[in-house]
C-alpha cells in the first residue's frame, strides 16, 4: 500500500466526516424544519461522495468501487427527494416557521391546489 | 497512519450521531424526528465506508447499500403519512 494513496484517502475521509459533523450541528442548532432540511441534505450528500471516493481509493477493487459509486449516486438522487417530501409535508401541515423568516411566498396560496 | 485517521473519523462520526439523537429527543415535530433519523442512517453509511477504508475489505459495502436504501424508503413513506396526518 503506497503512502500517497493513504494520504489522499486520509484527506478525503477527514473532509467527509467534517462535512457530516457540520450537517449534524446544523440539524441540531437550526430552529425550523425547513432550515434543518437544508442543513441535513447538501453537506451530507457531499460527505457520502467523499467517503465513497476515499474507500474506493483504499480498496482498489472494481466490484467494491461499483458498490460505492451506486451508494453515492443513490444518495445524490434520494437526498433531494426526501428533503422535498419532508419539507412539503411539514409546511402544508402547518409547522411553525423560524421567527427570522424574511419572506414566505406560499403564505396566501391555496392548499388544495397542490393535492 | 490510516488507523489513526480512521479512529479520528469514527470519533467525529460518533459526535455527529449524538447530535442527531439529540434532535430526535428534542423533536418539536414528527418531521424533525424523521429528518434526524434519516441523517443518523446516513452517518451510519459514512461510518461503514470509513470502516471499509480502515480494514481494506469490502464485505460490509452491501450493508452500506441496504442502509442507504432503507433510509430513503423509510423517510419518504413517513413523509407521505405526515402530509396526511399533520406534524403532531
Amino acid at each position: 500500500m503506497s503512502t500517497a494513496a493513504d494520504v489522499v484517502t486520509s484527506i478525503l475521509l477527514l473532509a467527509s466526516v467534517t462535512l457530516v459533523l457540520l450537517a449534524c450541528i446544523g440539524l441540531y442548532r437550526f430552529d425550523d424544519v425547513l432550515s434543518r432540511t437544508h442543513a441535513a441534505t447538501k453537506s451530507i450528500t457531499l460527505g457520502v461522495i467523499l467517503v465513497a471516493a476515499g474507500a474506493a481509493l483504499q480498496l482498489r477493487d472494481p466490484g467494491d468501487t461499483a458498490k460505492l459509486i451506486i451508494a453515492a449516486v443513490l444518495q445524490m438522487v434520494s437526498a433531494p427527494v426526501t428533503a422535498h417530501i419532508i419539507g412539503r409535508a411539514a409546511y402544508w401541515s402547518g409547522t411553525d416557521l423560524s421567527p427570522d423568516t424574511v419572506v414566505d411566498q406560499l403564505a396566501d396560496a391555496d392548499v388544495d391546489q397542490f393535492d | 497512519m490510516i488507523d489513526v485517521v480512521t479512529t479520528i473519523c469514527l470519533v467525529i462520526l460518533a459526535v455527529s450521531a449524538a447530535l442527531c439523537v439529540g434532535r430526535v429527543v428534542r423533536g418539536e415535530s414528527v418531521a424533525d424526528r424523521v429528518l434526524a433519523l434519516d441523517s443518523l442512517l446516513v452517518v451510519i453509511v459514512v461510518g461503514v465506508g470509513v470502516q471499509a477504508a480502515r480494514t481494506g475489505s469490502g464485505v460490509y459495502l452491501d450493508v452500506l447499500l441496504v442502509v442507504a436504501l432503507v433510509a430513503f424508503i423509510g423517510s419518504t413513506a413517513v413523509g407521505r403519512f405526515i402530509e396526511r396526518r399533520g406534524t403532531r
